[in-house]
This record gives C-alpha cells, sequence and structure tokens, in this order.
C-alpha cells in the first residue's frame, strides 16, 4: 500500500476540491506529484486547471469566497491546516504567473527583494548572478543590473520572474501558462529552462499548449468539465502514455485535437 | 451569405447617415469651446479685476510737514537719524511698547522709516484709483486732484510691494502688511497636512487592503464620501466644540506648561482644518490605492511577503503620485476655507507673528475678509494685494507637489 507522503512524492492531494461559493469549481483531485519531474495540467478552457493550480500555494486564499475542501500534503503537512501559515507555504512553492510581472524595480532589486524578506543573510550578489545564471538571463543582463525591470523584452521579463521565484530556493515551482504571452522563440527557451531546473526543483505547469506539455513533461494531468461544471482530473499518468495510449476515451478526443 | 448586407445603409444612404453624425459631433464641439471660453473669460475677469484693485495712483496729504522735523529727505536719513527723531517726537510710552515689541535698534531702515511716516508724519490718504483708471484717465485725475485736494501728492504706487509682505498689521492701510496673515496660513496648512495625512492614507490602506466587505465597511465608505461635501462652517462648529473647548488643556498648551493661553491657537485652527481635508485625502489615496495592478501584489505574496510587506514595499510607493495628487486638493482648500476659521477664533487684528502652535493667529482668508468689508478705499487696495499673495502662496505650493508627484511617476 503506497503511503501518500512518501519521500518520493514532492506534493500530494487528497480528495481535494475547490468551491466557489455554493459553485464547485474543482472536484475531488487526487494527485501524487514525484519530486525533481515535471507535471503538466492539460484540458480546455475553463476546466479548473488554474484553480486546481493556484490550491497549491494558497493563492486562491485572496479570491473572496473560495473553499477548500480535502487535504494538499507538502513532506506530511496539510497545506489548508488549521495552524499552517500560508506565507510559509508559498516560500516553499513558487509561482510564475502568466503574464510576466516584475516587480518596478531594477534588475538587481527584483531579485534581492524576495531574497531579504525571507531572511537572506549572504552574498547577495552571489545570489543574484546565480539566479539569472539558472534563469538563463545572466549573460543578458548582467551589465544592466540596475536598469529597470519594464526595459527587458517580454520574454526576458518572464525569465527574470522565474529568476525572482528560484532565488528564494522553493521546493516546488507552479507556472501558470508562462509561456503563452511570449513569442515560439522565448516559448522554446523556456522549455529548455524547465529541463535545467528540473534537476533541482519540481515543476507543476498548466498549459494550453499541447505540443508544449508532450514535449517538456514528465507526467501530464487530464482535466475536464463533468455535467455538474466541475472540474476534475479525469486521468493522471506519464506523459508518453497519455498522448499514445490514452485509457479515457474524452482525454483521447482532447489531444488527438477532436476538441480543445 | 449575405444577408447582413441588407440592414445597413450602403452608398448615399451611408454617407448620409455619416455626415449626420459629424455634424452631432461638430455641435458637441462647439459646446465644449463655449464652455472653455466662458470659463477663460470668467477666470480673466476675476485675475483683472484683482490685479486692477492691487495698483494705481494714491492722493495722500501729510498731516505733519516733514521739513518742520528734518531738514534732508526723508528717505535719505540713516538709522540713527531716524532714531533721534522717533525719540523726539513720540511719547515715551509709545516708544518703549514698540521697543519691547522689538528692539528699536534692531530694526531696519525701512522700518523705521515706516514708523516715522506712520507715527509722526502720519499719512492722510485721500483717494485711491484703479490701475485701469490710471492708465488710461491720467489727465483726469490730476485736474481731479488739483480741484479737491490742491495739498495733497499725488504718485503711482503699488500696494503689494516687499514692505506689505512683511509687516504686521496696522491700523492704517497704507502701513498695514500681510506678514502675520501669511505666516498663520502657512502654519495652519502645516499642521493640518502633518495631521491629516498620516490618518488619511492609513485609513485608505485599511479600507482597501484589509477591512472586509460587509455592511459596516460600506456604511463607513458611504459616510466619509459625504463628508467630503459638508458645508466648512459645520467643521468650524466641530472644531470650536472639540478642539477649543473639551481639548483646551491640548490646544491651549496648558498640558504642556504653556500659561496665559486660551483654546483659539493656530494648534486648534489647525486640526480643525486637518479634518476638514482628511475625507478629500481618504478619498484620493484609496483610489490611488485601487489603480495598483493586483499582478503587483501577487508576485510580491508568490515570493512569500506577508500583507504589511506587500503594501509597505510595493502598493504604496506605486500610489505615491494619487496620494500627492489628493494632498495638493487638501493643501488648495485648507488655505482658501474662511468660515471655519472665524468659527474657531482667527484674530482680526494682531500684530504679532504666531510663535508655535499655542499661539493666537490671523490667516490670510480672515485678512482679506476684513479689509474688504472696511470703508476707506485703501483698505481695498491692500486686500487686492492679499489675494493676489494668497493666490501666489497657493500655486506654489500645488506647483511643489505637481513636481514631486511627476518626479515620483518618473522613477519608474
Amino acid at each position: 500500500m503506497e503511503n501518500n507522503s512518501t519521500p518520493e512524492y514532492a506534493i500530494t492531494t487528497h480528495d481535494l476540491s475547490i468551491h466557489y461559493g455554493s459553485y464547485t469549481a474543482v472536484s475531488g483531485v487526487n494527485l501524487n506529484v514525484e519530486k525533481q519531474k515535471i507535471i503538466a495540467i492539460i484540458g480546455p478552457s475553463g476546466c479548473g486547471k488554474s484553480t486546481l493550480l493556484r490550491a497549491f500555494n494558497r493563492m486562491n486564499d485572496f479570491v473572496p469566497n473560495c473553499r477548500v475542501t480535502g487535504e494538499i500534503l507538502l513532506q506530511g503537512q496539510n497545506l489548508y491546516g488549521k495552524d499552517v501559515d500560508p506565507v510559509e507555504a508559498r516560500r516553499k512553492i513558487g509561482m510564475v504567473f502568466q503574464k510576466p510581472n516584475p516587480f518596478p524595480k531594477s534588475i538587481y532589486e527584483n531579485i534581492a527583494w524576495g531574497a531579504r524578506i525571507n531572511g537572506f543573510k549572504g552574498n547577495m550578489d552571489e545570489l543574484v548572478e546565480q539566479s539569472l545564471r539558472s534563469a538563463a538571463l545572466w549573460e543578458e543582463v548582467k551589465d544592466l543590473l540596475q536598469k529597470s525591470a519594464y526595459e527587458l523584452s517580454g520574454g526576458q521579463q518572464q525569465r527574470l520572474c522565474i529568476a525572482r521565484t528560484i532565488a528564494i530556493q522553493p521546493e516546488i515551482i507552479l507556472m501558470d501558462e508562462p509561456a503563452s504571452a511570449l513569442d515560439p522563440i522565448s516559448t522554446l527557451r523556456i522549455e529548455e529552462l524547465m529541463q535545467e531546473l528540473k534537476k533541482n526543483y519540481t515543476i507543476i505547469i498548466v498549459t494550453h499548449n499541447m505540443q508544449q506539455a508532450a514535449r517538456a513533461s514528465d507526467y501530464t494531468a487530464m482535466m475536464m468539465i463533468d455535467d455538474k461544471r466541475s472540474g476534475g482530473v479525469i486521468e493522471f499518468d506519464e506523459t508518453k502514455n497519455i498522448f499514445t495510449r490514452p485509457k479515457d476515451k474524452r482525454t483521447e478526443d482532447y489531444v488527438t485535437g477532436r476538441f480543445g | 451569405m449575405n444577408q447582413s448586407r441588407d440592414h445597413f445603409p450602403e452608398g448615399d444612404a451611408f454617407r448620409r447617415e455619416l455626415n449626420g453624425r459629424y455634424r452631432s459631433a461638430t455641435i458637441g464641439q462647439i459646446a465644449f469651446l463655449s464652455a472653455l471660453l466662458i470659463a477663460v473669460i470668467s477666470l480673466t475677469a476675476l485675475l483683472y479685476n484683482i490685479v486692477d484693485g492691487a495698483f494705481g495712483y494714491t492722493a495722500y496729504e501729510y498731516k505733519v510737514d516733514p521739513s518742520t522735523i528734518t531738514p534732508k529727505p526723508l528717505n535719505e536719513l540713516t538709522q540713527q537719524e531716524l532714531l533721534d527723531v522717533l525719540k523726539a517726537n513720540i511719547s515715551s510710552g509709545a516708544y518703549n511698547k514698540l521697543n519691547n515689541e522689538q528692539v528699536m535698534e534692531t530694526r531696519s531702515q525701512s522700518d523705521l522709516l515706516s514708523l516715522v511716516l506712520e507715527r509722526i508724519i502720519r499719512i492722510d490718504t485721500k483717494a485711491v484709483w484703479s490701475l485701469t483708471q490710471s492708465l488710461f484717465h491720467k489727465a483726469d485725475i490730476e485736474t481731479e486732484v488739483a480741484d479737491k485736494y490742491p495739498d495733497a501728492r499725488l504718485e503711482f504706487r503699488s500696494w503689494l510691494t516687499m514692505s506689505f509682505l512683511s509687516s504686521p498689521m496696522s491700523s492704517r492701510a497704507e502701513f498695514a502688511g500681510a506678514r502675520t496673515a501669511i505666516l498663520g496660513s502657512l502654519w495652519l496648512v502645516g499642521i493640518a497636512v502633518l495631521f491629516a495625512l498620516p490618518i488619511g492614507v492609513g485609513a485608505a490602506i485599511y479600507l482597501q487592503e484589509y477591512a472586509p466587505k460587509n455592511i459596516f465597511t460600506r456604511i463607513i465608505q458611504t459616510n466619509i464620501n459625504n463628508l467630503a461635501g459638508v458645508p466648512s462652517i459645520v467643521y468650524g462648529m466641530l472644531g470650536l466644540a472639540l478642539f477649543v473647548r473639551v481639548l483646551e488643556p491640548l490646544t491651549s498648551g496648558s498640558l504642556f506648561g504653556v500659561t496665559d493661553s486660551n483654546g483659539r491657537t493656530v494648534l486648534a485652527a489647525g486640526l480643525t482644518m486637518g479634518v476638514l481635508v482628511m475625507p478629500l485625502i481618504i478619498i484620493n489615496a484609496q483610489e490611488a490605492i485601487k489603480a495598483v495592478p493586483d499582478s503587483l501584489r501577487q508576485a510580491a505574496y508568490g515570493v512569500g511577503a506577508t500583507q504589511w510587506q506587500t503594501i509597505w514595499h510595493h502598493v504604496l510607493p506605486n500610489s505615491i503620485a494619487g496620494i500627492l495628487t489628493g494632498t495638493i486638493l487638501a493643501v488648495s482648500r485648507a488655505i482658501g476655507e474662511t468660515a471655519p476659521l472665524i468659527v474657531v477664533g482667527a484674530s482680526t487684528f494682531i500684530t504679532v507673528d504666531p510663535q508655535g502652535p499655542f499661539s493666537k493667529f490671523t490667516a490670510l482668508p480672515i485678512q482679506i475678509f476684513n479689509w474688504t468689508t472696511r470703508a476707506q478705499p485703501e483698505f481695498h487696495a491692500i486686500a487686492a494685494s492679499a489675494i493676489i499673495v494668497l493666490m501666489v502662496m497657493l500655486l506654489s505650493l500645488n506647483a511643489t507637489a505637481i513636481l514631486l508627484r511627476n518626479r515620483f511617476q518618473r522613477r519608474l
């Protein structure tokens, strides 16, 4: 019998449901996310992918009327337990958003600020350089660290947001359609980056782009809306199985492009 | 399928309909332009009226002939000579009183000259003319003076002079200055903004970022919005009851050991003005905070920031522009309101500058009001000068705030 909080799993969910008032947006999700793997969440628009993703780092707390039932276990501890501080959860689980949102500060400060408020006491210059290298941005900005982050291109800004996230050394990185606002070249660079990041972090990515999911991820979760208009995970398997031998007919319809 | 083409006008019909749209637009443009012209004309008329009253010819007589006091022309007397003239010609009681206000030897030459003119020579203004009259009807004025006031001197005078700015009040219009009023107004605005800005911005932060959206906060919000429109005299009455009477130990300074004072101080008036402008500051700060995009807050939370860290390091710095706009509006209001100051007890005749928050005070609007209601036309002339001073002060304070706001907006 599998123990759901064995160390091989970075994070697991138990019967996770997310409700807005009386409407259930996501129901009954059971996922085991292995460490240092990339998990893609795919599905048609409006099936609750982003809602599910945001539940992992308690970003849904900011939506009024949002309730969560079920559990999300990080190292055996329920993230929605009574004595858990969401700030601590967000420190361990970072997030990269769909539209790049760097702080209106310099490139250096974007990375340093997060580190500083989390009590970083080492050499900040080194941390900034390391984070920018890990995000494949160092060579392009190493002489421009004092420039405003807003002067970078979209792709560079998104990599800066990734650098900012990994600077505080999270365990898991959540990515909400990180490349959907970028051109194809930047998109490919982000995907290459993800393969590098996987060596140190677990990545959960929501994507509309099936080719991206097929290319970049190790596991895929297929989400779909049921007739009560709430979304659920209908299949969760290794990516190669989902795209070549899906078990559920709806999954097969979606990945072969018959709809969605 | 072209079914949509049947329902829309095409060709000539389309062009006719389009021209109708352009005509409505032109009517709108004419209306807006007329409104703009009316506004510009009104403002110009106002400015003209004020400037007209502050400069012009004046006919005046000396009650005592200066040559009987001293052989030299008055402007050429040195400080020491002026002091001697004063000592010789005014009573020792009056001299000592002046000395107590400010030691005579330390007074400037122009100051002493004004004293000589005021106390010994005694100027008596016979008539005052406006700028337009002085520029276009000079000959008529000269004939009038020759007829009615043969002994009078005729001089083109600006009532807005450096000595007007630096002299205290006097019962004679020729020597009265706006210094006490200017300092009083500055003290008032300073206390009001220092009091209202932190509290107002704090309230705005709480209402926007922390307060739950329930019926209580909605009632509070509605109340704040309505308070911005309450007539200022009501705030005056509040100030009188609360700051002047109930909080008298605080506002009179007796709590801090100041004796010989009552609640009608600059501090009480400044606090009253602070309460008056607070709804303005809160509303503007709220709008500025609302305008900060949510993506910025989410980015901060995403790296593990607490709510306060997000507000202090990201929301507030990015809403400074709007908050400064609110401050500009608040300063403009605080400097111009007269009714609450009358109720709270601004003095209309006070010659001593405000020494601190616990002093009696006067303010520019009060002074202007007082001078305008006097009978003699000389007082109307200095009222016009005081209005110019008030407007210059207002524009400078606003310009400073606008410069600050632009600097913060460009920092990104």
